[in-house]
This record gives structure tokens, sequence and C-alpha cells, in this order.
């Protein structure tokens, strides 16, 4: 009887400090999932889910705050994506989802006001104040973010044609004949 | 003999290559109006060196290469550019892209030439000069040619394949070329020896092109040199680089890695020709033999200049009447020209003019059921009916997982297949959409590199900001203390040391004196309001004497006054300012 007690007590305390030492050894800093999360968004930083950017927002989704439907940018398939991950279920997006676009300032009108760079959240706006401002459109993500603060409303937001650059094969969609 | 190897899988089809081997190439007279795309050879868009309106010379660089892997384009004859524009492409969607018009003169005037001695010259500037020549793989894959012309430094160069197989059906522009230009050829595959340095020199040939193969064994013979010309069996695709490599040498090339990571290195016959041109003859790659042939009356290989439209091209062969559309490469791997004003580019080695009883229209496509054929048939030996069932389902990691990239699209499986499926139409939107989404991560990373990069930055500017502002708020403070401490101990002082300059003056007693003694004390007075101003910021105000509290309300009520003033001043001048802005 103690002898059973006592082997008992031994596993008990074996496993006890087996498992207290992986948990300090093992410890994992930060929520994985954020990454996760953070990496299935899109990362325009556009703010349109109402949080300040998306890392910000891959957390609310985390804590259960914000629904995974309110990211225009990463579309439906974003959504998709999100409730595989999560195991939620697909809702339909909150917001109507646009063709992807990069910002475009006309030249003739830009006052060199500097407005548009300080509201960009991934510094794709060159120039100076007083001198003529340009966008890199390679790292504009279309966010939208500079188009309200111009004072002279020279940024238009311009849709990404179809190139030879970023054609792509379409899927093999077989001709259904109409039976006469 | 060498002993060769077999690869795994392929196909026999029809050949269908003799139509065309009746007659030699044959010159295609100028056509009315060229197209040169500037982007014709994978690697950057070449910027356009030509404005509309400039007459161009034939062989004029009118794109620049940009960067190192791109390759340069050159004026196909004399003419006057038109404009520099988007025009239809020779690409399956029928895209536009930037290209430069030339309406030819008929003078086809040549541009200066100069010949160079690849052997005095070091390796750099021979690359360099097929990189302005505009010297591509005319194989079909048209990578830049002085690209693959520079020896690993780790691996030793063991074999150099020169590729004549040329086994897809209906094409015969290299066989042709073999045949009538061997001599020059064999001299090309000597300058790509000369660069690489390779152990040997095999040249792999169908065996269904005994002319060709006779043709540059003479031709070898004749320049002394030791490079080995070998007939392959016939079995499509045995002109696949990595397909020819395991046939001569043995070596199979592993997904992960290169042939150079294998020592061995692999041209067309035709790359090999259009060097030596560049080299020997300073000619840029202007022109190209193109198969024209299928449903047309008078099949042949032409050798065209690089941008003559379609249209024009295929009435050289009179084209008859059920044609229905024109193929650009051959039947296994080409695609439909989008129109017939998309041209002719270094890409471009066979024209097939298509017919509902050449290409019959495709029976619908029926249930893949796993049969197996697809993968015995492929030369990779992967399993098409796998990647067929992810890549349909979108499931593209897996079809990754089963290495959707080593598919060299060759259309073995497609072939094969007895339920119809479009199996590489699958594959290739596979690799699109992979290719996409790769791009949209790396951009998604740059962005939030940038992002998290500006929000520390701002972070950063704030508090160094808010240093500053303590910083100096501190020092004000500082600098008041000091400045109070000492005015308390100044007044004394100043008292007895204010009254001397106005009284010395008025000692004097003269009426002249008097006027600039006034002026003297006034501007004395002035003087001692401004230091007492300065020295009496009201702070540490509280051990002060009744005399000096006195003192500073006095200037304090001074200052008011002034102040006011000056506001009104102000106030005056804006509502002047604003006055004449309305007028």
């Amino acid at each position: 009887m103690i002898t059973a007690i006592a082997i008992m007590a031994l596993g008990a305390i074996v496993l006890g400090a087996a498992l207290g030492y992986a948990s300090i050894k093992f410890k994992v800093e930060g929520d994985p999932l954020v990454e996760k999360i953070e990496a299935i968004l899109p990362q325009t930083q556009c703010g349109q889910c109402g949080y300040p950017g998306c890392r910000p927002y891959a957390e609310a989704i985390n804590k259960g705050e914000a629904d995974i439907n309110l990211c225009p940018p990463g579309g439906m398939e974003g959504v998709q994506r999100l409730a595989d991950l999560l195991g939620r279920e697909v809702k339909p997006l909150e917001a109507e989802e646009k063709p992807k676009a990069v910002a475009f300032i006309d030249e003739q009108t830009c006052i060199g006001c500097t407005l548009c760079i300080q509201a960009c959240p991934v510094d794709a706006i060159v120039g100076a104040a007083k001198q003529m401002h340009t966008i890199i459109p390679e790292l504009c993500t279309g966010c939208e973010l500079c188009v309200p603060p111009c004072p002279v409303e020279c940024i238009s937001m311009e849709p990404i044609t179809e190139n030879l650059d970023n054609w792509k094969w379409k899927y093999p969609v077989i001709e259904i004949k109409r039976a006469a | 003999m060498l002993q060769l190897f077999k690869f795994k899988g392929g196909v026999k089809p029809q050949t269908n290559k003799t139509q065309s081997l009746a007659e030699p190439i044959g010159v295609a007279p100028l056509p009315s109006r060229l197209f040169v795309p500037l982007h014709q050879s994978i690697g950057g868009t070449p910027r356009p060196l030509v404005e509309p309106g400039e007459r161009v010379l034939k062989g004029q660089l009118i794109g620049a290469a940009d960067g190192w892997i791109s390759s340069a384009v050159h004026a196909s004859t004399s003419g006057t550019v038109r404009a520099v524009a988007e025009h239809i492409a020779a690409h399956p969607s029928g895209l536009a892209t930037l290209s430069v018009e030339i309406e030819p003169d008929g003078l086809d005037e040549w541009t200066e030439r100069t010949p160079i001695d690849h052997g005095a010259m070091e390796p750099e500037k021979v690359r360099e000069r097929l990189r302005e020549a505009g010297v591509v793989g005319l194989g079909g894959a048209v990578f830049p040619t002085h690209g693959k012309l520079t020896a690993s430094k780790t691996v030793p160069m063991e074999e150099l394949v020169i590729n004549g197989a040329e086994c897809e059906p209906f094409i015969t522009c290299d066989d042709l070329l073999m045949r009538e230009r061997a001599e020059e050829t064999i001299r090309g595959v000597g300058v790509f020896r000369d660069l690489l340095q390779p152990k040997r020199v095999l040249i792999g040939i169908e065996d269904n092109k005994p002319e060709a193969v006779a043709a540059l064994q003479a031709a070898v013979t004749k320049l002394g040199e030791r490079f080995e010309v070998i007939a392959v069996p016939t079995r499509y695709p045995a002109g696949g680089a990595k397909q020819l490599i395991r046939v001569l040498t043995g070596k199979e090339v592993p997904s992960t890695k290169r042939s150079t990571d294998l020592g061995v290195q692999c041209f067309n016959v035709a790359t090999a020709y259009t060097a030596w041109r560049a080299v020997a003859h300073g000619e840029p790659v202007v022109s190209r033999i193109v198969t024209l042939t299928g449903n047309v009356e008078r099949p042949r290989n032409w050798e065209a200049l690089l941008g003559t439209p379609l249209s024009e091209f295929v009435a050289l062969g009179a084209p008859k009447a059920d044609t229905n559309g024109y193929l650009m490469g051959g039947p296994m791997m080409g695609f439909e020209m989008p129109a017939m004003d998309a041209p002719l580019v270094k890409a471009t080695n066979c024209i097939i003019a298509g017919s509902p009883t050449l290409f019959p229209p495709k029976a619908p496509e029926m249930p893949c059921i796993r049969c197996g054929e697809c993968a015995k048939v492929c030369p990779h030996e992967l399993q098409p009916f796998e990647l067929y069932w992810f890549a349909r389902a979108h499931n593209f990691g897996k079809t990754q997982e089963y290495h959707i990239f080593d598919c060299i699209e060759c259309g073995c499986c497609s072939f094969v297949c007895p339920s119809r499926i479009p199996l590489v139409q699958y594959f290739r939107f596979a690799k699109s959409e992979i290719w996409a989404r790769e791009k949209e991560k790396n951009a998604a990373d740059q962005a939030k590199a940038r992002f998290e990069w500006k929000t520390a930055r701002d972070e950063r500017e704030k508090a160094e900001k808010a240093e500053k502002l303590a910083k100096a708020a501190a020092a004000q403070a500082a600098k008041k203390a000091a400045e109070a401490a000492a005015a308390a101990a100044a007044p004394a002082a100043e008292a007895s040391a204010s009254d001397t300059p106005a009284a010395a003056p008025a000692a004097g007693s003269p009426a002249l004196d008097a006027e600039a003694a006034k002026k003297a004390a006034i501007a004395a007075a002035m003087e001692r309001a401004r230091a007492q101003r300065e020295a009496a910021a009201p702070k540490n105000t509280e051990q002060l004497t009744p005399a000096q509290q006195r003192e500073i309300a006095d200037i304090d009520a001074r200052r008011r006054i002034m102040e006011t003033q000056t506001a009104f001043n102000a106030e005056i001048a804006e509502t002047q300012r604003t006055q004449s802005d309305e007028k």
C-alpha cells in the first residue's frame, strides 16, 4: 500500500518536474496564431478594417474581438483562408471587393505639400516640401490613405490592368455546346 | 561509338516534317511594315532608343539591353520609324507590348558592321558583344545566350551539348540550317567552346535527319574540330535540354539543380549560328529561319525578318481556303497566334496553318479514369493525373509537393490521355497562379517591412522631439534662474551707473550737445529697458524686495502697452494686406 503510494508520488514528482522544465525551456514567445493570421492578411496597412494596421487586426481576430470579414483588400479568398485557419464560418465580406489599384499623382496639379508622404504607411511616395511628389507603383499597396489628405485632389487610384508581366494562364474552361 | 542513354517516357507522334523539306531556305521578301517588339527574350525589357520619324538602318540598335540578363533589339531592315507604341504581341494572351513600327524603304541598307576576333579578346568582351547583338536561345526559350556562357567557378565544365534534335513534329528550321549552313554553325559552336572550355563537345541530332548529321560531320572534319556529331533515337521530347543531356551524357539533372551544376551546358544549333554571325560578321540577330507548314500550298522554310506581321508571312505559303488559325511553335507545345498582325519574333521557329482536317476539334473532356498512361509517358517521371487533380481543385500546395515546377509542358500527357483532358493547360494555370501568389507574398512581406520601419521611425522621431523639448525647457529654466540671480544682485550697481551717462553730457552745457545728450539718454534708457526686460522674466520672484517688485510691475506695464501697440500695428498691416488681396 505504502509502496504503491510512494511509487505514484514519485511518478507525480518526476512528471511534474519534467513538465515544469519543459514549460520554461520551450516557452513560446508571443502568440504563434497571430503570426499565422498576419501572414494571411495582405499587409496593405490601410486600416479599412478599423484597426491601425494589419498586425493590430490580426491581434483583434486572435482575441475574438474582430470578425474575419473586415479586410476588403484580402478579398473573399482571404476570408476563406482565415476561416480555414481559425475554424470559423465563412462570411461574406463587409465592404465590396475592389479591383487592385495603385495610387497615381497628377504631377501637374501637385503643390508639394507632403501631406500624402506623411499619410503613406509604406513610404511609397517620394518628394519634398514645395517639390513635386510621385508614387513608386511597385511599392504602393493601394491602401488609399493618401487620397483624403491631398488638398488639391491630385491623387487618383488607377486599377492595375492586365499586362504581359502579370498575365496568368486561365483555368481550362470546357465549352458547353447548346443542344439544338 | 559513344554509348547512348535513354530517358524515361516520351511519345512518337507523326513527324510531318517531309512537307517543308522539299525546298531550300528561301529569303522572305521585305514586308510593307515591321513591328519589332522590344521585349523578345527573358529578362529586363530593353529601353527604346529611337523616335518616330527617325531613319534607321538594318542592324541598328533600337532597344538597349536593360540589366545583365536582357538582350538588345535591332532594326530588321532600313527604313523609317513610324511609331514606338503598344502592338499586339506574339503571345497566347493577345496582349500588347511596346514595339517599334518600321516602314521599310526597300534598300535593306546595313549599318556599319564590325567583326571581332573572339580568340584575341577577353571572354567578357565576347559575352558583351553577344549581348549587344541580341543573341538569345533560338530553340524556343529565348534565354539570353551570354548569360549561359560563364563557366561555373566551382564545377569544372565537362560537356557542351549542342541541341539539333528538333523533336517537335512539323518543325524543320534547324534541320535545314544544319544542312545548308553547317560550317558556320560549327564555327559558332567553336565560339561557345572557346568561352566555356569544356572537355567534350557533343552535338545531338535525331536520327530522322541523316542529311543534317552528314553535313555537320563533314563540316567538323573540314574545320579540323574534335566535336562529336551523334544521331539520337527519334522520340519526342528528345530535344528537351534535360532529355538530350541525359541521352548524350547519362547525367540526370536533379529538379533543384541546373545542368551547369553537373558541368554541362546546352545550346541550340541556331543559337550557335547567330553567335557566329555576330562575332565574325558583326551582324546582330535581325532575322531567323521560320518553318511555314501545315495547311498551306507551298510549305517551306523562310529566312524572315523579325517583326514581319503574320499575315504577310503566311501569304508566302498560300494558305488553303479552310485554314482556321495559325499555331506558333509545334503542335505539342505551340500556341494559337492571337491575331494576323502579331509579329514574328526570336522565339518563332514555326508557323503551322491549322484546319479542321489537320487538327480536328477536340472531343469534349471526359473524367479522369486514372489509367496512368500520362505517368508512363512523362519524361520527368511526374504523376500528371495527381497534378491534374490538385490543379483542378486549386490545391496549389499539393501540386508543388508533386513537383509541378519540374514539368516542362511538353504535352506528352495530353497527347496520350484517353479522356482528352487538356492536362498541360491545367498545369500552366497552376504554375502561373503559384507564381502570382509568390509575387503577392513577396510584395506583402516588403510592405510589412516598410510599414514596420516607418512606424519605428515615427516613434523614434517622436521620442527625439520630446527629449529635445525637455532639454530646451530645462536649459530655459536654468538660464532664467541664473538671470534672476544676476538681476537680484544688479539693481544697486545699475542705479548708480545709469545716472552717469546722462549726467556727464549735461554738465558740458552747450545747446548742440544737449540734443545729442538727450538722444544718448533715450538710447541708454532703451538699452536699459531691454536689459531689464530680459532680466526680469518673472520667476523666483518670492524673495525680492518690495522696491524690486515695484520695478518689475512698472516694466510689465510698459511692456503690455508696447505689446498692445505692436498687435495693433500688426492688425492694421493685416487689414491692409487683405484689402489689397481683395483688390
